[in-house]
């Protein structure tokens, strides 16, 4: 998907998610910066996948679009509106329009409700899908949608297996027809034979639908599979974003290059012909980060400049890059 | 060392598809049932919780027949049989004004009773809805709500009753007024912690993303898994009522001569300890065996609402 010509559909700008932290009553106010004045655009009917490590806050800008959590500074627009200031009916409609799927399929489903009626609480929530007949007639289709029996439909969650149960998530998403779906860390609780199985059931319900995907992660090679363009954050920085397949083998952040030696290679030959980049140190407390790059302390190109100043995205031929020095192509 | 066989002696021949029936498709190992079914099921299994409610089924049953089955009344008086041991036609034997006591404990566990069932389902709604919007919305409004609790509860309970009793004057709805305005702060304690650590849960986030409203959050969501230690909170609640109305009755609060709950029973069969030591037996059993029951029941309850310890 090229991103010159179509039309963004979410717009982050210079977002903010700051969290008030303090041990007593009497201590110093703190902030844990989450998300750090982060902005970039994900286009209509493409993958934006959004990578890094634990803690980083790539889950909590994700939970900040569909206000989960609140923006300490910052714009987020869906369809150039401002999803901040929507209330009463213009919420609703955003709720229809914008989907998430969480990341732990145990907890994410309401044990004391059937699948059928997890799957149907949308439709009754909007009262759309018309009667009670016809929502069930729907859950139905929902179900073979995501590859379940019919009869699966009055089954608890606890009686399924993992897998299924993201499946039965991915089903309640899709339950109101949205356009955009938010899908956070949607595999990492899963075994890897059905990682695969439902990455490609959201790559399949893509093409049959249309829908754009905030696709969060931490597995580099996931993301690189389903993902149009790739944003890579570090405590709550963004440091690189770029297309795809060109970021995968060109990376021109450090951080991105030593994310990526990171990724398993399947054939110990050409694993073993590889550089890697080997980390030093623990990722900094976001309590306290670092001055200037927040990836200074760790990073092997370091100089002067990068302790004080905190780099800003730019372009550098086409990417995207939060870096003084980048490395060439 | 296993033998090796080179690629090219491998022949399709040698292999055959698994029919389909063979196939290892994931299945489910257990009959679907509801929720309800399932709790039922598990229930009926422990012993001790299904006599204990068969006993309960039965002492309610003869609280609510009494009126018709017993010849006597619980305030007639025969003075020509005073103090009588069980015999044929008092089973239970007569107290000091020959009255029989069978009766009286059967009129005694209608009172008894209706205040633990009363207390316990006020308890459970006012619990429920105080603690769950305090532990849903939280920040000021739980912090408000948590010291208004605080000042109710630093009054005694024994204080409230009497106050009560002052005003409205001694009958059982004073005594389980009096119960009622404290002792539903601990159900909504427990209810408010329960909501808080169920509100960060994923589901709650999803169905708050999904654009389900806040009372459709809490009840549809929320409470509804928390039901399982609320209920057996609130099964607990009734025999702590009953306890807590007959210890009233006994010290000599509650409701007015010559209506009898257990506590005033006992506390009649006290005066009668050394001339017919019998009579405080009656009250005394049937006020443990009960609260015993109710103990037994919660427990079984408790148990049967967790699939997790099937």
């Amino acid at each position: 998907m090229k991103s010159g010509d179509a039309k963004p559909i979410l717009q982050i700008d210079h977002l903010k998610v700051w969290f008030e932290a303090r041990n007593g009553l009497f201590q110093k106010k703190q902030y844990i910066k989450a998300v750090d004045d982060v902005s970039f655009d994900v286009y209509r009917g493409e993958t934006f996948g959004l990578v890094g490590e634990s803690g980083c806050g790539k889950s909590t800008l994700g939970r900040t679009i569909v206000r989960i959590n609140h923006p300490t500074a910052g714009e987020i627009r869906y369809d150039g509106v401002s999803v901040m200031s929507l209330k009463g009916e213009d919420e609703k409609a955003f709720r229809k329009r914008v989907q998430m799927i969480f990341q732990d399929p145990y907890a994410s489903l309401n044990p004391r409700m059937t699948a059928g009626e997890i799957i149907r609480e949308p439709m009754i929530v909007h009262g759309t899908h018309g009667s009670a007949k016809e929502q069930e007639s729907r859950v139905a289709e929902l179900l073979e949608t995501v590859g379940l029996k019919p009869d699966h439909i009055r089954r608890y969650p606890h009686e399924f297996s993992g897998g299924q149960r993201q499946r039965i998530s991915i089903a309640r998403t899709l339950a109101l027809d949205p356009e955009f779906i938010i899908c956070d860390e949607p595999i990492s609780a899963l075994d890897v034979s059905i990682q695969a199985q439902v990455i490609n059931l959201l790559k399949q319900i893509q093409e049959q639908l249309g829908i754009s995907y905030l696709f969060i992660a931490h597995d580099m090679s996931m993301v690189k599979h389903i993902s149009d363009r790739i944003g890579v954050m570090y405590l709550g920085h963004m440091m690189e974003i770029g297309e795809s397949n060109d970021l995968y083998h060109h990376p021109m952040h450090p951080y991105t290059k030593a994310l990526l030696s990171a990724v398993p290679i399947p054939d110990p030959r050409i694993a073993k012909t590889r550089q890697r980049v080997l980390l030093e140190g623990e990722i900094p407390s976001p309590l306290n980060p670092p001055g200037g790059c927040p990836f200074s302390t760790r990073c092997v190109r370091a100089t002067e400049i990068c302790r004080k100043e905190c780099p800003v995205l730019r372009d550098v031929g086409g990417r995207l890059v939060a870096c003084h020095e980048p490395e060439e192509r | 060392m296993e033998k090796k066989i080179p690629m090219e002696e491998l022949d399709n021949s040698w292999f055959e598809p698994l029919p389909d029936e063979e196939r290892n498709l994931e299945f489910v190992a257990m009959e679907s049932k509801t929720y309800l079914q399932d709790a039922c099921s598990r229930f009926r299994k422990n012993r001790l919780a299904l006599i204990s409610l068969v006993f309960l089924a039965c002492m309610i049953f003869l609280a609510i027949v009494v009126p018709i089955v017993s010849p006597y009344s619980y305030d007639e008086q025969n003075l020509n049989a005073v103090n009588l041991l069980p015999c044929a036609s008092h089973l239970l034997g007569t107290d000091k004004f020959g009255r029989d006591i069978l009766t009286r404990l059967m009129y005694g566990a209608r009172i008894s009773l209706s205040v633990g069932f009363m207390a316990a389902v006020m308890n459970l709604i006012i619990g429920v809805v105080y603690g769950g919007i305090s532990g849903y919305v939280g920040g000021k409004t739980d912090m408000i709500m948590m010291r208004i609790i605080d000042c109710i509860y630093s009054i005694p309970s024994m204080l409230y009753v009497i106050l009560i009793m002052l005003v409205l004057g001694s009958n059982m709805y004073s005594v389980l007024l009096g119960i009622c305005v404290s002792s539903w702060i601990g159900m909504a304690r427990q209810v408010r912690t329960q909501i808080q650590t169920l509100k960060q849960q994923e589901f709650a986030l999803a169905a708050y993303v999904i654009g389900a409203g806040n009372a459709r959050i809490l009840f549809q969501h929320l409470i509804v898994n928390s039901m399982g230690p609320i209920i057996v909170d609130a099964t607990m609640m009734v025999p702590e009522a009953i306890f807590t109305e007959a210890f009233l009755a006994f010290i000599g609060i509650g409701i007015s001569l010559p209506q009898a709950s257990w506590g005033t029973l006992c506390n009649e069969a006290r005066q009668m300890l050394q001339i017919a030591p019998i009579q405080i037996a009656w009250p005394t059993a049937a006020i443990c065996l009960t609260v015993l029951a109710f103990n037994f029941i919660g427990d079984g309850i408790g148990e049967a609402l967790d699939p997790r310890k099937k």
